[in-house]
């Protein structure tokens, strides 16, 4: 049981940590109801974590983030905190329901009608690109530095421009996502369709198989672990470009637009519930294409293993 | 020169193809201004031409097409165009001049340095938190993967204001974006370097005795090395990037992202374009000499 030696240590170090926080505070009662709900919250996930249970996996997990949202609820209870710095979570969630239409609105017009075509555009665009890329041993040599190198910029930079081109309706914001996503996926793609190894394409020729039939029987398969892989940093990346860019301009209604203007309105229930429909959708994103891999590729060992 | 050309090739190729797409990008505020100085267009009349594509109106005015590449605020700037203003605004210029890109590029730089170190040395401290806790491991780390799912990016705006509400200005705002962003590509990525030493060695530092301490700096820290500068070259490249867009909301006058906002309200293309590439540069920049260090310390350490 050495590993509870480092509980107690980290326990005591957010102890202290929440302690000089609060020291400049006068509310000692909320303080000292706020350092005890912590204690026993934590006390009871280092429970939960050591217990053994097979359910411990996602309890834990779950308590903790319970634990923050407590914790949250009573630090601006206690303290007064100003709506202007921090709204409750009892706040945002009232807020949240009080305004689904609102947000609906956004999140299609941001989210699918922006990000989606965006990353359908981009994705596929990329993928066609990584076959002839592929196909080119010149263009895999020129190209894929390139890509890599593009894939490290701020390509979010380019939104103004993508703006002024195609209008501030939701067609500039797809065009940013399809910029933001084509690198990544390409340079994954391209080096997916190299993952498989002389041994089996040698194979493939004593089986007399045409290029498309050793592209389509044993190298895009080998390369969907990497496709995918490449799909799901691009999921981030679409919602990123599609909120980034309506902060350039955008119709009366997105998400990004929503959240800059009730920043400007001091209305940061709004803000934050807006940000939760982000969270929800990224994960939820993130998500689909998650299942998508694992149905895919289930050959895969990372796959498998779970 | 396997690689060399090739690139050259490729890069080329984008120039030509940029130029090209210049003259159907700008034909039509050419022909206008052509039409004002009193050239002879095909068709006369700025509504004739606004219903013509853009194709057509390069094959009826053919004369046109040089003055594409040199318009003074045109739709898509010609390249040599954005290297004259990248130059004139950073050589030429006095680095304290408001007009340098210098200047802007030194405060988001600076922002984002300030930003990627309290983003690294924070994901370093918690990831060797979840490997030692396994409280920590099973109640933080999901949260940390699923944070790589989300738009963080979001949160800009508010954490300007609100900072800004409590009195805090300038750097900060903009560096707390950065440290955000950069945190948790380093979180995830440092767990499993100091995960990677197998059963084996660990059972070697067992049979040797060696305290929790020296497992850590002799066998975790060390092997940890490649998947840190991995993280690390993701996490700077996304600590611009916040950098950036922490300029946007609030109306900075300077940075690099405060010059994309101007150049988008005002119209200036040129100014645009030189910025973009100018964050570009930096991000590369950036990059590079991240890669430089990894190999300099993974060669020393025999990993490379």
């Amino acid at each position: 049981m050495t590993l509870t030696r480092y509980n107690i240590a980290t326990l005591i170090a957010g102890l202290l940590g929440l302690a000089v926080i609060f020291s400049a505070g006068e509310n000692k009662l909320g303080l000292a109801t706020i350092l005890l709900c912590w204690a026993i919250l934590w006390f009871a996930n280092v429970k939960l974590a050591h217990s053994g249970w097979k359910q411990a996996k996602w309890l834990a997990p779950v308590l903790f983030g319970a634990t923050l949202l407590l914790l949250w609820e009573l630090t601006v209870a206690f303290f007064d905190v100003p709506l202007v710095i921090l709204p409750a979570p009892s706040l945002i969630a009232a807020r949240f329901v009080q305004s689904t239409d609102i947000l609906w609105q956004d999140f299609v017009q941001t989210i699918l009608k922006g990000g989606l075509s965006g990353y359908i555009i981009g994705c596929g665009a990329a993928f066609l690109t990584a076959i002839l890329v592929d196909r080119f041993d010149f263009l895999r040599r020129g190209l894929l530095p390139v890509g890599n190198f593009m894939a490290a910029l701020p390509i979010v930079g380019t939104a103004p421009i993508l703006v002024m081109w195609y209008g501030f309706n939701w067609q500039s914001k797809a065009a940013v996502v399809v910029v933001m996503v084509f690198f990544p996926v390409l340079v994954n793609t391209v080096a997916g369709l190299r993952e498989t190894s002389a041994m089996q394409r040698d194979l493939m020729s004593t089986y007399a198989a045409n290029y498309w039939q050793s592209f389509f029987k044993l190298r895009l398969p080998a390369a969907m672990p990497f496709i995918f892989n490449g799909l799901k940093i691009a999921t981030t990346l679409a919602l990123v470009g599609a909120i980034v860019a309506e902060f350039f301009g955008s119709p009366t209604v997105g998400m990004g637009f929503r959240i800059s203007t009730s920043v400007g309105q001091l209305a940061l229930d709004m803000v934050w519930a807006e940000i939760v429909v982000a969270a929800l959708a990224g994960s939820a994103f993130y998500g689909v294409v998650a299942m998508a891999e694992k149905a895919v590729t289930f050959w895969h060992p990372s796959q498998r293993e779970k | 020169m396997r690689v060399i050309v090739p690139v050259l090739t490729v890069l080329a190729v984008i120039v030509a193809l940029w130029y090209a797409a210049c003259i159907p990008m700008n034909i039509k505020g050419v022909l206008t201004e052509a039409e004002r100085a009193g050239a002879e267009v095909n068709p006369p009349g700025a509504k004739d031409r606004r219903d013509l594509g853009a194709f057509g109106l390069v094959l009826g005015n053919s004369f046109a097409i040089p003055a594409t590449w040199e318009q003074d605020r045109p739709r898509l700037p010609a390249p040599h165009q954005v290297a004259e203003e990248l130059w004139n605004t950073t050589v030429m210029k006095k680095i304290t001049s408001k007009r340098s890109l210098v200047y802007h590029g030194w405060v988001t730089l600076s922002a984002t340095l300030l930003g990627f170190a309290i983003g690294t040395g924070l994901g370093i401290l918690l990831a060797v938190g979840i490997v030692y806790s396994r409280v920590m491991d099973m109640s933080v780390m999901p949260w940390a993967i699923v944070s790589q799912t989300i738009p963080i990016i979001a949160l800009a705006p508010m954490i300007i204001v609100v900072l800004y509400s409590i009195g805090v200005q300038g750097i900060i705002p903009k560096a707390v974006i950065s440290a955000y962003l950069s945190f948790f590509p380093v979180v995830v990525g440092m767990v499993k370097g100091l995960r990677s030493p197998d059963a084996m060695q660990l059972d070697l530092l067992r049979t040797y005795y060696a305290s929790p301490a020296q497992g850590f700096w002799k066998l975790r820290l060390p092997s940890s090395m490649p998947y840190l500068f991995t993280s690390l070259k993701i996490g700077i490249a996304a600590s611009l990037v916040g950098a950036i867009v922490g300029e946007l909301p609030t109306g900075a006058v300077a940075g690099l992202g405060a010059r994309l906002l101007a150049g988008s309200y005002y119209g200036q293309t040129v100014q645009i374009w030189s910025a973009l590439f100018a964050a570009a540069i930096l991000a590369a920049t950036l990059v590079a000499i991240l890669s430089v260090i990894e190999q300099r310390v993974l060669k020393r350490m025999g990993m490379a």
